[in-house]
């Protein structure tokens, strides 16, 4: 059934292809679909899930003089992020239903994307896993760079280069990883049980784990992103913040810390104080956070807040995932469900509802058109999604942080402290953006007779931001719904050799 | 266990009747109005009912309820109430219907104004009666965010970075007390507010927190110290303590009436309560080590809040200063009671004065404290905005009725005896004054300070010489005066018969104070 | 062994032979009255008639033999590699009819079979100086393909170019050959191998391997040696361009690797980072970092698409020499897979580029404007083309660059990293100019006064089928490598 989840969206873009050129309408409803059924097969195989075991969904041999196999399976982790692809993808539809500009093709590239990020998340063969991961570039080069706005050639391109050359570092380790260990399976599961020299974890695993991180938007390896989401259009920031950077930190999680945890060990010297990758990935995580934060504080942009946002975020992500503690890599998983889901809502909100209408997303030109008295659903939208990105308990933001934030006291207390910097700096830039863009101090006068009304907000406006909206808020109220399926998924074979490394 | 979860709908009552004001939509304001009043009045009643169950000479927690939430971070839907707590919720249950009264007039938004405002309520009665550091922090930053708005939307003309300050200030606070408390899971696996005072208690925590958290060779008293302070923080800001108080004043000044009388009479509670709650159990030790020194901040708080009062101009912030000054008693109260000190004749008697001064004090400042703010809108919405001290003056051939209401509320403030204000001070500085001396002695200028200060305010505004402009000025009109006579009521009633309140909170007292004996 | 059995083990070039002179006398005589395309779709058809009976006769009978000492080797690995030079073929003949550059149509078709004629032997020869001989026949072939434009001084200058390189390099290439027949006294490639092994590396030999891959490194268009491929890319009618990427690359790659793998064997050496031996590794190793660096980086710049195409190209030649490098069954595998693949994708890249050159006049980067709006399943062909050039998976440029790269690290060990590091990071750089042009296709607006471009049906359908192939090829590389990985075996390689 979860296998579903891909053909269904690949089976979407042909029938999106052979739709009549400009239908838009027939394009949106056959998107739709598409992205629902999607939602529900992810659904479905989330619920019949048990607790702790990966389940095969489809084994059969593709490539057999290489050992290559077209593996399709999933554990707690897979199925918590395939929930979380149907939501956004579901979302972005929703607030995509204005588009009528090549409409067919818009969606095609879409769900197109969607089918290649389902397949990242269930692959289990790494062959696999890499082909799924490079499918996803290209859509996104061209949804930025036909549908998109601010400098969309070059963000687009920029976009894809970064993206490419980080798989190609990925590439390379694989590679190299295939044939150290006897050319003869590229299978995830057995891969992780090989004992690869240590020497050699040593560099493949910075090698990998910087391919993915890249585009996970670790510092400093992230200006892409800030680039990239602004040039994007509305559906495409949402799911480029919201699932494709997260692609990346599954990568790390799934390909690199499993197959090469001894690469985290210590190097036995130091240098500037750092005496393992371990070390000094979670400093450049803790400097994203940081940073991410205080520059999304001087943006004159909107959307470039939610950009740079978007890294500090991901960059508790990376922390969790360094902390090698069970909160912290359970809370990473958790950070990368919640920042999904809040920032597929608070770049609705910038693109869809403000720039869409207002042509504007300058901080200071807002500031004069009183916002909240024409827009009141955007203002209370973006108010939650705010408060949500802030960490506020009752969103999911704020146990996924926690977590992170116990991993951290764990295993680098100062960088706990320094997350702690983050989060505060994440209040003030959000109320910033808040009171500039909904709220002004001197309300504005009102506009002349003649100003054309700012048209109201759509319904699948609405029942996208109160899917996003109600997911947070459940999550954040019952967060164990998640982690029940992330948390036993640490104990299983996979996770064998990051349990024996970090005594988890 | 009573049979119906009887907190669980005293928190979620207000917060269901905030969403369906939202639901109401801007048009209907009178609708909306009549609606929020409605549920506070049945918050209050639920609060009455609570008071009229609660078995005042049984010490621990009653009308308890757990259930298991999030299993794996050992955070469980646990909430209970002592004599503290019910008299944090007898308080929210009085004065939000009052701050709802003094906003009636509010036409702008007033759906949302009075939604947010229940919102805030439910927050309220979720901090006070939370014992489940996760749920409580949950609740505590769940009432920042009306407080934000309502201050933001509807305030004065410097409203914007009033709540920024307020926001943000507060943020800080919040996040160093989390991280505190995450070092505290760390090391304990435990977020119980129980769990973790008897944990506290024994001397267990210190040693689990130097056990798993070995820091780059801190000692176990500055580990301890470390994780100490970041809590501190939270509720330090909350309170306020000097240094950490420049938050107030503007925020106060700032808001709407209602919203001020909501900040005086009920959030600044919640820092205290936390001291109560949560530090005092949790951290005995640590208190104990840093006695003096806390000491002597809450005594700086006292006098410096009380002479800046003095020195103010604008009625709102006199008064904003005058809260920060009560507050500074009970903050000596709470740390008086550390002492170890053998000069008392009996130290388990002064420990059970004070902390029962520091309640009622709690309690009689918020009731007082409001409906002062109370009366300054009055005069502010009379007087076109205006509420500077000297813009006034010989109200008292104008409005009689009014001037002599709030002179009694200002009286009680004062701390007279007969009223309510009274009876706190008064215990506070018999508890304190064996066990910490010379704070005590150095805090009794702050009640000098204030008597000065509050009979300025009588002379200037009440009597001297009529300025011609208010020559008009109306006086309370009938229901006004129905509206804040019950305040007035109780204040005289407190300060006659204060055994209606002492009586309940009396075997929680000496509860806490035998917890916390050394 | 009687001419009989010549004949019969000869046949599909016999074949393609008579099929050539057929051709030139059907349109001599024949079709001179009737129009140009009709001319070609005629004399393309009789021609690929031709091709499909050499494919046939190859299926049907296939055989084993060695004739005179590697003269003529016929076993199934080169008969599957004949195949695929033979569907090259029909795929270029088929290009070649919507052309009107020439009024010659009978005779460009027969020079194309007789090409493919040279490249059969090519593929079937073990010995040195049959090896030569088919080498030449081919590159006459393509010499005056290229020229064949006689309407375009571009045509000529580039076949000058190409002719005038080509001869030097053959010079080269027979210099070389017969140092390794000095040093041997045999022209079979075995016989040479088994003579000059030694424990150490004859300087002698090493100047024979570096002429040898000299001039086979023209050959294949590989840095430095490359400097006659963009004119000749950009210079000749299409269907030439097209057959001289595709065709010709796979035929000269593959004896490239067959002279290396039989003839040098024994004189590797090692191309490792740290422990550099000399031999024949080595010195194609810099010759594959050299054209994969320069290929990749000159197509950055270039606003011809030919010409982008031709430096591509070259980059890719560098990756195939990668696979060269691996002198073992796995990496004659990883070599045939890439170089077929490619020939099929190069194959469908001239082939768009033919039809929207003969639209517009030209083949800028600004040619290509909004085409995916007037021709979308043209557009569609292209960006597979392009994708799987860039190595985007699921398309068979990836498995075939994992491929070569797993194997050359697989026999090479991990010193060879750091080509492969290298290779991969050119890769991104490359993925640039890929999606320039389907930059320009898919998001740049037409101009108004462009003219519209259709293409016929025919067309869209060889374009159609080889994209499909690409694609197919790529999800299921089974299909290819099961063959290939047993013909191999079988040869003994």
């Amino acid at each position: 059934m979860l296998a579903w989840t891909i053909y269904i969206s690949f089976l979407g873009v042909v029938v999106l292809m052979l739709l009549p050129q400009g239908d838009a309408r027939a394009a949106r409803i056959v998107a739709m679909l598409t992205a629902c059924l999607g939602f529900v097969f992810a659904l479905g195989g989330a619920l019949q899930a048990k607790l702790g075991e990966i389940r095969t969904v489809t084994q059969v041999s593709w490539i057999p003089s290489l050992g290559i196999e077209y593996h399709l399976a999933a554990d707690g982790i897979s199925l918590t992020l395939v929930l979380l692809t149907g939501l956004a993808a579901l979302a972005g539809i929703l607030f995509s239903w204005n588009i009528e500009h090549r409409a067919k093709e818009f969606f095609a590239f879409y769900l197109a994307l969607i089918g290649g990020v389902y397949g990242v998340f269930l692959s289990f063969d790494l062959f696999l896993l890499f082909v799924f991961y490079e499918i996803a570039i290209i859509p996104k080069y061209f949804i930025i760079a036909i549908w998109g706005s601010t400098q969309r050639e070059y963000g687009a391109m920029k976009l894809a280069l970064y993206s490419f050359a980080g798989s190609a570092m990925v590439l390379i380790g694989l590679i190299a990883a295939f044939v150290v260990a006897g050319g003869k399976t590229m299978s995830l599961l057995e891969l992780s049980q090989f004992p690869f020299p240590h020497s050699f974890q040593m560099w493949a695993f910075p090698m990998v784990f910087v391919g993915f991180a890249i585009l996970a938007g670790l510092w400093p390896f992230h200006t892409w992103a800030p680039t990239g989401h602004v040039a994007a259009p509305t559906a495409a920031s949402m799911l480029l913040a919201g699932v494709v950077m997260k692609l990346g930190a599954y990568g790390c999680l799934r390909v690199a810390m499993s197959l090469f945890p001894q690469g985290m060990d210590a190097w036995g010297f130091r240098v500037l104080g750092f005496g393992s990758w371990r070390d000094v990935f979670s400093v450049l995580a803790a400097i994203g956070i940081v940073y991410g934060a205080t520059v999304a504080l001087v943006q004159k942009d909107f959307k470039f807040v939610i950009g740079y946002s978007s890294v500090s975020h991901m960059g508790f992500v990376l922390l969790g995932l360094m902390t090698l503690d069970q909160f912290g890599l359970s809370g990473a998983v958790l950070q990368m469900f919640s920042h999904g889901i809040i920032a597929g809502l608070l770049f609705a909100v910038v693109g869809r509802m403000v720039y869409d209408r207002t042509h504007t997303r300058d901080l200071d030109a807002l500031q004069k058109m009183n916002l909240n008295k024409l827009l009141p659903f955007a203002a209370v939208s973006f108010t939650l999604a705010g408060v949500a990105s802030m960490g506020l308990p009752g969103f999911s933001g704020f146990v996924a942080e926690l977590q992170v934030l116990i991993g951290a006291w764990h295993a680098f207390p100062t960088l706990a402290v320094i997350a702690g910097l983050g989060i505060l700096v994440g209040v003030a830039y959000t109320l910033r953006a808040l009171q500039m863009a909904f709220f002004p101090e001197t309300p504005a006068p009102p506009p002349p007779e003649h100003t054309p009304k700012l048209e109201p907000i759509s319904l699948p406006e609405r029942l996208g931001t109160v899917l996003l909206l109600g997911t947070a808020l459940l999550i954040g109220l019952f967060p164990g719904l998640l982690l029940d399926l992330i948390v036993p998924s640490f104990k299983s074979s996979l996770f064998e050799g990051l349990r024996k490394v970090s005594g988890l | 266990m009573n049979a119906l979860p009887l907190l669980t709908i005293l928190t979620f009552l207000p917060l269901i009747g905030g969403l369906l004001i939202v639901g109401l939509g801007p048009e209907q304001k009178q609708l909306a109005r009549k609606t929020a009043l409605a549920f506070s009045f049945g918050a209050l009643a639920v609060a009455l009912v609570l008071w009229a169950l609660f078995r005042p000479s049984q010490g621990g927690l009653q009308f308890e309820e757990q259930y298991g939430w999030i299993p794996r971070l050992a955070v469980r839907y646990h909430v209970g109430l002592d004599g503290l707590g019910l008299l944090m919720v007898g308080l929210t249950g009085i004065v939000v219907p009052m701050a709802l009264l003094a906003s009636w007039k509010i036409e702008e938004r007033a759906h949302l104004y009075f939604a947010l405002v229940l919102f805030l309520q439910a927050g309220l009665f979720g901090t006070f009666t939370a014992l489940n550091f996760f749920h409580w922090f949950l609740f505590w930053e769940l009432s920042l965010i009306p407080a934000f708005f309502l201050i933001r939307l509807w305030g004065g003309p410097l409203r914007a970075s009033a709540a920024t300050q307020f926001f943000v200030y507060t943020m800080v606070g919040s996040v160093a007390m989390l991280l505190a408390f995450l070092a505290i899971f760390l090391a304990t696996h435990e977020f119980d507010f129980i769990k973790l005072a008897e944990m506290g208690r024994d001397g267990s925590l210190i040693s689990a927190l130097s056990d798993q958290l070995g820091w780059r060779d801190l000692t176990t008293r500055r580990l301890a110290l470390l994780i100490f302070a970041g809590a501190f923080l939270g509720f330090a800001v909350k309170v306020p303590l000097i240094p950490f108080h420049t938050w107030l004043p503007f925020a106060y000044a700032e808001a709407p009436t209602g919203t001020t009388m909501l900040l005086t009479g009920l959030m600044s509670k919640m820092g205290v309560y936390g001291f109560l709650r949560v530090l005092l159990p949790i951290f005995p030790s640590e208190m104990r080590w840093l006695m003096t020194p806390l000491l002597w901040l809450a005594v700086i708080t006292i006098i410096f809040s009380a002479c800046a009062a003095f020195a103010q101009k604008d009625l709102k912030r006199m008064l904003a200063y005058s809260s920060i000054n009560h507050l500074g008693y009970c903050l000596l109260g709470v740390f008086a009671v550390m002492s170890s000190s053998t000069m008392a004749a009996s130290p388990l008697t002064e420990k059970s004065a004070a902390l029962n001064g520091v309640f009622l004090q709690m309690f009689n400042h918020g009731l007082t404290a409001a409906t002062l703010f109370w009366f300054v809108g009055f005069l502010e919405e009379r007087g076109g905005g205006v509420r500077g001290l000297n813009e006034f003056g010989g109200l008292r051939k104008v409005a009689p009725v009014f001037c002599g209401l709030m002179g009694i509320a200002l009286f009680s403030s004062l701390g007279l005896p007969g009223l309510n204000g009274f009876i706190g001070e008064f215990l506070i500085f018999k508890g304190a004054f064996p066990l910490a001396t010379w704070a005590t002695a150095f805090s009794v200028l702050g009640l000098l300070v204030t008597a000065i200060f509050i009979l300025t305010i009588l002379q200037r505004v009440f009597n001297g010489p009529l300025n011609d402009k208010w020559s008009k000025l109306p006086d309370l009109t009938v229901t006004e005066r129905a509206m804040v006579l019950p305040a007035l009521a109780l204040m005289f009633a407190l300060g006659v018969y204060p055994q209606a309140v002492l009586g309940t909170i009396n075997s929680t007292v000496a509860q806490m104070v035998q917890y916390l004996k050394f | 062994m009687s001419y009989l059995e010549l004949l019969k083990l000869a046949a599909p070039e016999t074949i393609l032979v008579v099929t050539a002179l057929v051709v030139l006398a059907a349109d001599l005589l024949t079709l001179r009255d009737l129009e140009l395309r009709m001319r070609f779709l005629i004399g393309a058809m009789i021609s690929c008639v031709g091709c499909a009976a050499a494919i046939a006769w190859m299926l049907a009978l296939p055989q084993h033999a060695d004739f005179a000492e590697g003269m003529l080797v016929i076993n199934p690995l080169t008969q599957l590699i004949k195949v695929a030079l033979l569907v090259l073929t029909i795929f270029t003949l088929l290009i070649s009819i919507e052309t009107d550059f020439t009024p010659h149509a009978g005779e460009y078709l027969a020079l194309i079979l007789l090409a493919a004629i040279g490249m059969l032997f090519l593929v079937s020869s073990e010995d040195i100086l049959m090896l030569f001989i088919s080498l030449e026949l081919t590159s006459l072939s393509l010499y005056i393909l290229t020229a064949f434009n006689k309407r375009n001084a571009q045509s000529a200058e580039a076949a000058l170019k190409y002719f005038l390189f080509g001869g030097m390099s053959a010079a080269f290439t027979l210099f070389g050959l017969s140092l390794l027949y000095g040093l041997s006294g045999s022209t079979n490639l075995t016989q040479i191998a088994a003579a000059v092994q030694g424990p150490k590396l004859d300087p002698m030999l090493l100047l024979a391997i570096v002429l040898t891959v000299i001039g086979f490194g023209f050959k294949v268009a590989a840095a430095p040696f490359h400097l006659w491929a963009p004119d000749a890319y950009q210079g000749a009618p299409a269907p030439s361009a097209a057959f001289i990427a595709s065709g010709s690359k796979v035929a000269s790659f593959f004896i490239f690797a067959k002279v290396v793998m039989l003839g040098f064997k024994g004189a590797e050496g090692s191309g490792a980072w740290h422990a550099c031996v000399p031999g024949w590794v080595p010195v194609v190793a810099l010759v594959a970092a050299a054209s994969m660096v320069l290929g990749n980086l000159a197509a950055i710049v270039q606003t011809s698409v030919r010409r982008l195409l031709a430096y591509s190209a070259i980059a890719h030649a560098g990756y195939m020499l990668l696979a060269v490098m691996s002198h073992n069954g796995q990496g004659l595998s990883s070599l045939v897979y890439y170089s077929v693949t490619y020939g099929l994708t190069t194959l469908g890249a001239f082939g768009v580029v033919s039809i929207v050159q003969q639209r517009t006049g030209g083949d800028r980067l600004s040619d290509f404007a909004g085409l995916s709006r007037q021709a979308p399943v043209l557009s569609f062909c292209m960006m597979i083309f392009m994708l799987s050039l860039a190595g985007i998976p699921p398309l068979a440029g990836f498995f075939g660059k994992f491929y070569v790269f797993a194997s050359a690290i697989s026999s090479g060990g991990l010193g060879l990293l750091w080509l492969v590091i290298l290779a991969l990071a050119m890769s991104a750089v490359s993925l640039y100019y890929y999606l320039q042009v389907l930059k320009q296709i898919y998001v740049a607006q037409p101009p108004a006064n462009l003219p519209v471009v259709e293409a016929p049906l025919l067309s869209q359908v060889m374009l159609a089928l080889l994209a499909l192939g690409v694609v197919v090829l790529g999800c299921a590389p089974a299909l290819l490598l099961g063959k290939l990985d047993t013909a191999i075996r079988l040869a003994g390689l």
